[in-house]
Protein backbone atom coordinates (compact mmCIF):
# COMPACT_ATOMS: atom_id res chain seq x y z
CA UNK A 1 0.00 0.00 0.00
CA UNK A 2 1.25 3.47 -0.87
CA UNK A 3 1.75 6.19 1.72
CA UNK A 4 -0.86 8.37 0.03
CA UNK A 5 -3.47 5.65 0.14
CA UNK A 6 -2.68 4.93 3.77
CA UNK A 7 -2.94 8.60 4.72
CA UNK A 8 -6.33 8.84 3.08
CA UNK A 9 -7.56 5.96 5.23
CA UNK A 10 -6.21 6.94 8.66
CA UNK A 11 -9.45 8.52 9.88
CA UNK A 12 -11.53 5.59 8.75
CA UNK A 13 -9.10 3.23 10.44
CA UNK A 14 -9.26 5.11 13.72
CA UNK A 15 -13.06 5.24 13.42
CA UNK A 16 -13.29 1.50 12.87
CA UNK A 17 -14.86 1.97 9.45
CA UNK A 18 -12.34 0.02 7.36
CA UNK A 19 -12.96 -3.56 6.45
CA UNK A 20 -10.65 -6.08 8.00
CA UNK A 21 -8.58 -6.56 4.84
CA UNK A 22 -7.84 -2.87 4.55
CA UNK A 23 -7.13 -2.54 8.23
CA UNK A 24 -4.62 -5.35 8.07
CA UNK A 25 -2.91 -3.82 5.02
CA UNK A 26 -2.79 -0.43 6.71
CA UNK A 27 -1.29 -1.89 9.86
CA UNK A 28 1.34 -3.73 7.85
CA UNK A 29 2.33 -0.53 6.06
CA UNK A 30 2.43 1.50 9.25
CA UNK A 31 4.73 -1.01 10.89
CA UNK A 32 7.30 -0.37 8.21
CA UNK A 33 6.80 3.36 7.63
CA UNK A 34 7.76 5.81 10.35
CA UNK A 35 6.09 8.83 8.78
CA UNK A 36 2.73 7.15 8.40
CA UNK A 37 3.08 5.71 11.88
CA UNK A 38 3.60 9.19 13.30
CA UNK A 39 0.50 10.42 11.47
CA UNK A 40 -1.54 7.55 12.79
CA UNK A 41 -0.34 8.25 16.32
CA UNK A 42 -1.34 11.85 15.87
CA UNK A 43 -4.84 10.82 14.75
CA UNK A 44 -5.24 8.44 17.64
CA UNK A 45 -3.96 10.89 20.20
CA UNK A 46 -6.49 13.52 19.12
CA UNK A 47 -9.37 11.11 19.28
CA UNK A 48 -8.23 9.82 22.66
CA UNK A 49 -7.74 13.31 24.05
CA UNK A 50 -11.28 14.29 23.04
CA UNK A 51 -12.86 11.13 24.40
CA UNK A 52 -10.99 11.33 27.66
CA UNK A 53 -11.17 15.02 28.35
CA UNK A 54 -13.75 16.91 26.28
CA UNK A 55 -16.82 17.95 28.25
CA UNK A 56 -19.80 15.66 28.10
CA UNK A 57 -23.05 17.39 28.99
CA UNK A 58 -25.63 14.93 30.31
CA UNK A 59 -29.19 16.15 30.73
CA UNK A 60 -29.67 18.10 33.94
CA UNK A 61 -31.75 16.59 36.72
CA UNK A 62 -35.42 17.11 36.24
CA UNK A 63 -35.36 17.65 32.48
CA UNK A 64 -36.94 14.28 31.79
CA UNK A 65 -39.64 14.97 34.36
CA UNK A 66 -40.37 18.39 32.86
CA UNK A 67 -40.70 16.88 29.40
CA UNK A 68 -43.05 14.17 30.67
CA UNK A 69 -45.17 16.72 32.46
CA UNK A 70 -45.41 19.10 29.52
CA UNK A 71 -46.15 16.29 27.13
CA UNK A 72 -48.92 15.16 29.45
CA UNK A 73 -47.50 11.70 29.41
CA UNK A 74 -49.34 9.14 31.41
CA UNK A 75 -46.24 7.91 33.00
CA UNK A 76 -46.71 5.98 36.18
CA UNK A 77 -46.40 2.68 34.45
CA UNK A 78 -44.02 3.79 31.73
CA UNK A 79 -41.54 5.32 34.10
CA UNK A 80 -41.53 2.35 36.39
CA UNK A 81 -40.39 0.08 33.60
CA UNK A 82 -37.80 2.20 31.86
CA UNK A 83 -36.34 4.77 34.22
CA UNK A 84 -32.91 5.66 33.01
CA UNK A 85 -30.00 4.50 35.05
CA UNK A 86 -27.97 7.52 36.12
CA UNK A 87 -24.42 8.02 34.92
CA UNK A 88 -24.61 5.02 32.68
CA UNK A 89 -22.30 6.33 30.01
CA UNK A 90 -19.71 3.91 28.78
CA UNK A 91 -16.10 4.86 29.48
CA UNK A 92 -15.20 5.53 25.88
CA UNK A 93 -11.61 6.23 26.71
CA UNK A 94 -11.04 2.61 27.57
CA UNK A 95 -11.11 1.58 23.97
CA UNK A 96 -8.23 0.23 21.99
CA UNK A 97 -7.76 0.96 18.33
CA UNK A 98 -8.61 -2.22 16.56
CA UNK A 99 -11.67 -1.90 14.33
CA UNK A 100 -13.11 -4.81 16.23
CA UNK A 101 -12.80 -3.07 19.52
CA UNK A 102 -14.27 0.07 18.02
CA UNK A 103 -17.34 -1.75 16.87
CA UNK A 104 -17.54 -3.46 20.21
CA UNK A 105 -17.47 -0.24 22.12
CA UNK A 106 -20.08 1.28 19.84
CA UNK A 107 -22.46 -1.44 20.78
CA UNK A 108 -21.40 -1.27 24.38
CA UNK A 109 -22.18 2.41 24.38
CA UNK A 110 -25.57 1.78 22.81
CA UNK A 111 -26.34 -0.99 25.25
CA UNK A 112 -25.22 0.91 28.28
CA UNK A 113 -26.72 4.24 27.39
CA UNK A 114 -30.12 2.80 26.77
CA UNK A 115 -29.87 0.59 29.81
CA UNK A 116 -32.90 -1.54 30.38
CA UNK A 117 -34.60 -0.25 27.27
CA UNK A 118 -32.10 -1.97 25.01
CA UNK A 119 -34.12 -5.10 24.54
CA UNK A 120 -37.42 -3.33 24.32
CA UNK A 121 -36.21 -1.12 21.46
CA UNK A 122 -36.39 -3.94 19.01
CA UNK A 123 -39.44 -3.54 16.81
CA UNK A 124 -41.84 -6.40 17.16
CA UNK A 125 -42.52 -6.56 13.45
CA UNK A 126 -40.21 -8.39 11.07
CA UNK A 127 -37.42 -5.92 10.44
CA UNK A 128 -35.94 -5.49 7.07
CA UNK A 129 -37.10 -5.56 3.54
CA UNK A 130 -35.57 -7.02 0.47
CA UNK A 131 -34.53 -3.55 -0.67
CA UNK A 132 -32.75 -2.82 2.55
CA UNK A 133 -31.05 -6.20 2.62
CA UNK A 134 -29.72 -5.61 -0.89
CA UNK A 135 -28.68 -2.04 -0.04
CA UNK A 136 -26.83 -3.23 3.06
CA UNK A 137 -25.14 -5.95 1.05
CA UNK A 138 -23.98 -3.51 -1.62
CA UNK A 139 -22.84 -1.08 1.01
CA UNK A 140 -20.83 -3.74 2.82
CA UNK A 141 -18.92 -4.32 -0.41
CA UNK A 142 -18.56 -0.68 -1.46
CA UNK A 143 -17.92 0.97 1.87
CA UNK A 144 -15.10 -1.47 2.59
CA UNK A 145 -16.72 -2.39 5.81
CA UNK A 146 -17.34 -6.02 5.19
CA UNK A 147 -16.42 -7.32 8.61
CA UNK A 148 -15.96 -6.08 12.16
CA UNK A 149 -14.46 -9.38 13.13
CA UNK A 150 -12.49 -11.09 10.40
CA UNK A 151 -12.01 -14.73 11.10
CA UNK A 152 -12.50 -18.04 9.42
CA UNK A 153 -13.01 -19.61 12.82
CA UNK A 154 -16.60 -19.96 13.99
CA UNK A 155 -15.32 -20.13 17.56
CA UNK A 156 -13.99 -16.62 17.17
CA UNK A 157 -16.93 -15.15 15.29
CA UNK A 158 -19.78 -16.52 17.36
CA UNK A 159 -18.51 -15.32 20.76
CA UNK A 160 -17.71 -11.98 19.21
CA UNK A 161 -21.43 -11.27 18.97
CA UNK A 162 -22.00 -12.09 22.63
CA UNK A 163 -22.92 -8.98 24.51
CA UNK A 164 -22.92 -6.92 21.34
CA UNK A 165 -26.25 -8.02 20.11
CA UNK A 166 -29.16 -9.64 21.81
CA UNK A 167 -29.16 -12.88 19.87
CA UNK A 168 -26.83 -15.77 19.30
CA UNK A 169 -26.61 -16.28 15.55
CA UNK A 170 -25.73 -19.68 14.21
CA UNK A 171 -22.16 -19.53 12.97
CA UNK A 172 -20.87 -22.55 11.13
CA UNK A 173 -17.62 -23.52 9.55
CA UNK A 174 -18.76 -24.42 6.07
CA UNK A 175 -15.43 -24.12 4.31
CA UNK A 176 -15.37 -27.84 3.57
CA UNK A 177 -18.74 -27.37 1.87
CA UNK A 178 -17.51 -24.52 -0.30
CA UNK A 179 -18.55 -21.60 1.91
CA UNK A 180 -15.52 -20.38 3.87
CA UNK A 181 -16.42 -18.05 6.71
CA UNK A 182 -14.96 -14.57 6.18
CA UNK A 183 -16.15 -12.96 9.38
CA UNK A 184 -18.97 -11.11 11.10
CA UNK A 185 -20.26 -7.59 11.32
CA UNK A 186 -22.92 -5.62 13.11
CA UNK A 187 -25.41 -4.04 10.77
CA UNK A 188 -28.89 -2.66 10.83
CA UNK A 189 -32.10 -3.95 9.37
CA UNK A 190 -35.27 -1.97 9.83
CA UNK A 191 -33.40 0.20 12.27
CA UNK A 192 -32.63 -2.69 14.60
CA UNK A 193 -29.26 -4.26 15.07
CA UNK A 194 -28.61 -7.32 12.97
CA UNK A 195 -25.77 -9.79 13.02
CA UNK A 196 -24.24 -10.05 9.56
CA UNK A 197 -22.30 -13.23 8.86
CA UNK A 198 -20.08 -13.11 5.84
CA UNK A 199 -19.37 -16.22 3.81
CA UNK A 200 -17.33 -16.58 0.66
CA UNK A 201 -18.13 -18.72 -2.33
CA UNK A 202 -15.44 -18.79 -5.02
CA UNK A 203 -15.09 -15.08 -5.85
CA UNK A 204 -18.46 -14.08 -4.39
CA UNK A 205 -19.39 -12.66 -1.03
CA UNK A 206 -22.58 -13.75 0.70
CA UNK A 207 -24.03 -11.72 3.55
CA UNK A 208 -26.34 -13.53 5.92
CA UNK A 209 -28.24 -11.08 8.13
CA UNK A 210 -29.72 -12.49 11.30
CA UNK A 211 -32.34 -10.76 13.45
CA UNK A 212 -34.94 -11.94 15.90
CA UNK A 213 -37.76 -13.69 14.09
CA UNK A 214 -41.18 -15.08 14.80
CA UNK A 215 -42.75 -18.32 13.67
CA UNK A 216 -40.72 -20.57 11.40
CA UNK A 217 -41.01 -19.73 7.73
CA UNK A 218 -39.80 -21.73 4.77
CA UNK A 219 -37.19 -20.11 2.50
CA UNK A 220 -38.61 -17.63 0.04
CA UNK A 221 -36.58 -16.24 -2.82
CA UNK A 222 -36.62 -12.77 -4.31
CA UNK A 223 -34.31 -11.12 -6.77
CA UNK A 224 -33.54 -7.44 -6.81
CA UNK A 225 -31.03 -5.44 -8.84
CA UNK A 226 -29.22 -8.57 -9.89
CA UNK A 227 -28.92 -9.97 -6.38
CA UNK A 228 -30.68 -13.00 -5.02
CA UNK A 229 -32.20 -12.76 -1.58
CA UNK A 230 -33.31 -15.80 0.37
CA UNK A 231 -35.33 -15.27 3.52
CA UNK A 232 -36.34 -17.81 6.13
CA UNK A 233 -37.20 -17.97 9.81
CA UNK A 234 -35.89 -20.80 11.89
CA UNK A 235 -35.67 -21.31 15.63
CA UNK A 236 -36.80 -17.78 16.48
CA UNK A 237 -34.29 -16.18 14.15
CA UNK A 238 -34.94 -14.47 10.90
CA UNK A 239 -32.32 -14.97 8.17
CA UNK A 240 -31.70 -12.97 5.03
CA UNK A 241 -29.03 -14.38 2.75
CA UNK A 242 -28.04 -12.07 -0.10
CA UNK A 243 -25.48 -12.34 -2.87
CA UNK A 244 -24.92 -12.32 -6.59
CA UNK A 245 -24.43 -16.10 -6.54
CA UNK A 246 -26.98 -18.28 -8.31
CA UNK A 247 -30.17 -19.43 -6.64
CA UNK A 248 -29.04 -23.01 -6.15
CA UNK A 249 -25.87 -21.85 -4.39
CA UNK A 250 -27.87 -19.68 -2.03
CA UNK A 251 -30.30 -22.50 -1.35
CA UNK A 252 -27.41 -24.84 -0.64
CA UNK A 253 -26.03 -22.41 1.92
CA UNK A 254 -29.49 -22.12 3.46
CA UNK A 255 -29.71 -25.90 3.88
CA UNK A 256 -26.25 -26.00 5.45
CA UNK A 257 -27.06 -23.23 7.92
CA UNK A 258 -30.44 -24.70 8.82
CA UNK A 259 -29.13 -28.26 9.18
CA UNK A 260 -28.81 -29.45 12.77
CA UNK A 261 -25.20 -29.76 13.96
CA UNK B 1 -51.76 3.09 20.42
CA UNK B 2 -53.12 3.70 23.92
CA UNK B 3 -51.82 6.73 25.79
CA UNK B 4 -49.97 4.49 28.16
CA UNK B 5 -48.41 2.40 25.43
CA UNK B 6 -47.40 5.57 23.62
CA UNK B 7 -45.78 6.96 26.75
CA UNK B 8 -43.95 3.73 27.32
CA UNK B 9 -42.63 3.60 23.79
CA UNK B 10 -41.59 7.22 23.93
CA UNK B 11 -39.58 6.46 27.05
CA UNK B 12 -37.74 3.74 25.21
CA UNK B 13 -37.27 5.44 21.87
CA UNK B 14 -36.59 9.01 22.97
CA UNK B 15 -36.20 9.67 26.68
CA UNK B 16 -33.64 6.90 27.01
CA UNK B 17 -31.36 9.08 24.85
CA UNK B 18 -31.88 12.31 26.74
CA UNK B 19 -28.23 12.59 27.78
CA UNK B 20 -27.06 12.26 24.19
CA UNK B 21 -29.70 14.74 23.07
CA UNK B 22 -28.67 17.27 25.67
CA UNK B 23 -24.97 16.78 24.96
CA UNK B 24 -25.51 17.47 21.26
CA UNK B 25 -27.72 20.49 21.92
CA UNK B 26 -25.27 21.87 24.47
CA UNK B 27 -22.38 21.58 22.05
CA UNK B 28 -24.40 23.21 19.26
CA UNK B 29 -25.86 26.07 21.30
CA UNK B 30 -22.82 26.32 23.63
CA UNK B 31 -25.08 27.39 26.47
CA UNK B 32 -26.78 25.38 29.25
CA UNK B 33 -30.03 27.27 29.30
CA UNK B 34 -30.49 27.29 25.54
CA UNK B 35 -29.61 23.63 25.30
CA UNK B 36 -32.32 22.74 27.78
CA UNK B 37 -34.91 24.84 25.95
CA UNK B 38 -34.02 23.31 22.62
CA UNK B 39 -34.10 19.76 23.94
CA UNK B 40 -37.47 20.33 25.54
CA UNK B 41 -38.90 21.82 22.38
CA UNK B 42 -37.50 18.96 20.29
CA UNK B 43 -38.88 16.28 22.59
CA UNK B 44 -42.33 17.85 22.75
CA UNK B 45 -42.41 18.03 18.99
CA UNK B 46 -41.21 14.44 18.74
CA UNK B 47 -43.93 13.34 21.16
CA UNK B 48 -46.60 15.20 19.23
CA UNK B 49 -45.80 13.37 16.01
CA UNK B 50 -44.84 10.14 17.68
CA UNK B 51 -47.97 8.30 16.56
CA UNK B 52 -46.68 8.29 13.01
CA UNK B 53 -43.27 6.96 13.96
CA UNK B 54 -42.54 3.50 12.64
CA UNK B 55 -39.75 2.41 14.92
CA UNK B 56 -36.10 1.76 14.29
CA UNK B 57 -32.94 3.36 15.65
CA UNK B 58 -34.38 5.50 18.43
CA UNK B 59 -31.16 7.33 19.15
CA UNK B 60 -30.59 8.42 15.55
CA UNK B 61 -34.25 9.38 15.21
CA UNK B 62 -34.43 11.61 18.28
CA UNK B 63 -30.99 13.13 17.68
CA UNK B 64 -32.05 14.07 14.16
CA UNK B 65 -35.01 15.97 15.61
CA UNK B 66 -32.88 17.62 18.29
CA UNK B 67 -30.29 18.61 15.73
CA UNK B 68 -32.89 20.11 13.40
CA UNK B 69 -34.43 22.03 16.30
CA UNK B 70 -30.98 23.34 17.23
CA UNK B 71 -30.31 24.73 13.79
CA UNK B 72 -33.77 26.27 13.57
CA UNK B 73 -33.21 27.83 16.97
CA UNK B 74 -29.76 29.14 16.01
CA UNK B 75 -31.14 30.60 12.80
CA UNK B 76 -33.85 32.40 14.77
CA UNK B 77 -31.78 33.57 17.73
CA UNK B 78 -28.23 33.81 16.50
CA UNK B 79 -28.48 34.20 12.75
CA UNK B 80 -24.90 35.48 12.65
CA UNK B 81 -23.57 32.27 14.03
CA UNK B 82 -25.32 30.25 11.38
CA UNK B 83 -24.14 32.69 8.74
CA UNK B 84 -20.49 32.46 9.72
CA UNK B 85 -20.85 28.78 9.09
CA UNK B 86 -21.32 29.50 5.42
CA UNK B 87 -19.22 28.62 2.46
CA UNK B 88 -16.20 30.89 2.95
CA UNK B 89 -15.42 29.60 6.42
CA UNK B 90 -15.80 26.04 5.29
CA UNK B 91 -13.70 26.74 2.23
CA UNK B 92 -10.89 28.37 4.20
CA UNK B 93 -10.88 25.55 6.70
CA UNK B 94 -10.86 23.00 3.93
CA UNK B 95 -7.92 24.67 2.24
CA UNK B 96 -5.94 24.79 5.44
CA UNK B 97 -6.72 21.18 6.11
CA UNK B 98 -5.69 20.20 2.59
CA UNK B 99 -2.49 22.21 2.84
CA UNK B 100 -1.70 20.49 6.11
CA UNK B 101 -2.35 17.08 4.69
CA UNK B 102 -0.13 17.74 1.70
CA UNK B 103 2.90 18.89 3.65
CA UNK B 104 4.00 15.51 4.88
CA UNK B 105 4.37 14.55 8.53
CA UNK B 106 2.78 17.78 9.52
CA UNK B 107 1.07 19.28 12.48
CA UNK B 108 1.63 18.78 16.11
CA UNK B 109 3.21 15.59 17.27
CA UNK B 110 1.04 13.02 18.98
CA UNK B 111 2.77 13.84 22.23
CA UNK B 112 1.72 17.48 22.13
CA UNK B 113 -1.89 16.58 21.46
CA UNK B 114 -1.77 13.98 24.18
CA UNK B 115 -0.82 16.66 26.69
CA UNK B 116 -3.53 19.12 25.63
CA UNK B 117 -5.56 20.08 28.65
CA UNK B 118 -9.30 19.86 29.02
CA UNK B 119 -9.92 23.56 28.68
CA UNK B 120 -7.95 23.80 25.45
CA UNK B 121 -9.80 20.83 24.00
CA UNK B 122 -13.23 22.19 24.91
CA UNK B 123 -12.35 25.61 23.54
CA UNK B 124 -11.04 24.18 20.28
CA UNK B 125 -14.20 22.12 19.73
CA UNK B 126 -16.44 25.05 20.64
CA UNK B 127 -14.61 27.18 18.06
CA UNK B 128 -15.35 24.79 15.20
CA UNK B 129 -18.00 25.84 12.68
CA UNK B 130 -21.25 24.12 13.67
CA UNK B 131 -21.40 21.68 10.72
CA UNK B 132 -17.97 20.36 11.73
CA UNK B 133 -18.69 20.47 15.42
CA UNK B 134 -21.80 18.32 15.14
CA UNK B 135 -20.15 15.47 13.22
CA UNK B 136 -17.20 15.53 15.61
CA UNK B 137 -19.44 15.39 18.69
CA UNK B 138 -21.54 12.59 17.23
CA UNK B 139 -18.43 10.61 16.30
CA UNK B 140 -16.19 11.12 19.32
CA UNK B 141 -18.63 11.74 22.16
CA UNK B 142 -21.58 9.64 21.03
CA UNK B 143 -19.41 7.07 19.27
CA UNK B 144 -21.76 6.87 16.31
CA UNK B 145 -20.81 5.16 13.05
CA UNK B 146 -20.61 7.19 9.83
CA UNK B 147 -23.88 5.67 8.71
CA UNK B 148 -25.67 6.78 11.88
CA UNK B 149 -24.16 10.27 11.71
CA UNK B 150 -25.43 10.50 8.13
CA UNK B 151 -28.91 9.59 9.39
CA UNK B 152 -28.84 12.18 12.17
CA UNK B 153 -27.53 15.03 10.03
CA UNK B 154 -29.18 14.12 6.76
CA UNK B 155 -25.91 14.51 4.86
CA UNK B 156 -24.29 11.80 2.71
CA UNK B 157 -21.66 9.52 4.27
CA UNK B 158 -18.96 11.02 2.03
CA UNK B 159 -19.74 14.47 3.43
CA UNK B 160 -19.73 13.09 6.96
CA UNK B 161 -16.22 11.81 6.32
CA UNK B 162 -14.89 15.01 4.78
CA UNK B 163 -16.39 17.19 7.52
CA UNK B 164 -14.94 14.95 10.17
CA UNK B 165 -11.52 15.11 8.52
CA UNK B 166 -11.70 18.89 8.39
CA UNK B 167 -12.91 19.18 11.96
CA UNK B 168 -9.95 17.13 13.08
CA UNK B 169 -7.47 19.10 10.99
CA UNK B 170 -8.75 22.31 12.60
CA UNK B 171 -8.47 20.78 16.05
CA UNK B 172 -4.92 19.58 15.43
CA UNK B 173 -4.06 23.06 14.26
CA UNK B 174 -5.68 24.68 17.31
CA UNK B 175 -4.23 22.29 19.87
CA UNK B 176 -0.77 22.20 18.35
CA UNK B 177 -0.76 25.96 17.90
CA UNK B 178 -1.60 26.57 21.54
CA UNK B 179 1.61 24.89 22.56
CA UNK B 180 3.83 25.94 19.67
CA UNK B 181 3.19 29.64 20.06
CA UNK B 182 5.84 30.24 22.66
CA UNK B 183 8.97 29.42 20.64
CA UNK B 184 7.53 31.03 17.49
CA UNK B 185 7.10 34.38 19.22
CA UNK B 186 10.15 34.17 21.43
CA UNK B 187 12.58 34.38 18.52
Amino acid sequence: MECNAVRGMLDRYVDGELDAGQAVALEAHVRGCGECRALLEQRKSLSEAIRERAAYHPAPDGLAARIRARAGMNLTEARATTERAPAARAPLALRTWQPLAMAASLLLAVAVSSGTTYLAMRPAAEPGTVDEVVADHIRSLQAKHLTDVASTDQHTVKPWFDGRIDLAPTVKDLSAKGFPLIGGRLDYLGGAEAAALVYGHSQHVINVFVTKGGANAAPSLTDRKGYNVLHWVDGGMSYWAVSDVTIDVLEKLQRLIAAPD
Amino acid sequence: MSEQAKARRFEQMALAHLDAAHNLARWLTRNDHDAEDVVQEAYLRAFKYFDGYQGGNGKAWILAIVRRTCFTWLGRNRPKEVLTVEADVLEAAAERAAANAASGPEGPEAEIIRRADKRAIDAAIAALPAPYREVLVLRELEDMAYKEIATVTGIPIGTVMSRLARARALLREALGGALDRKPAHGM
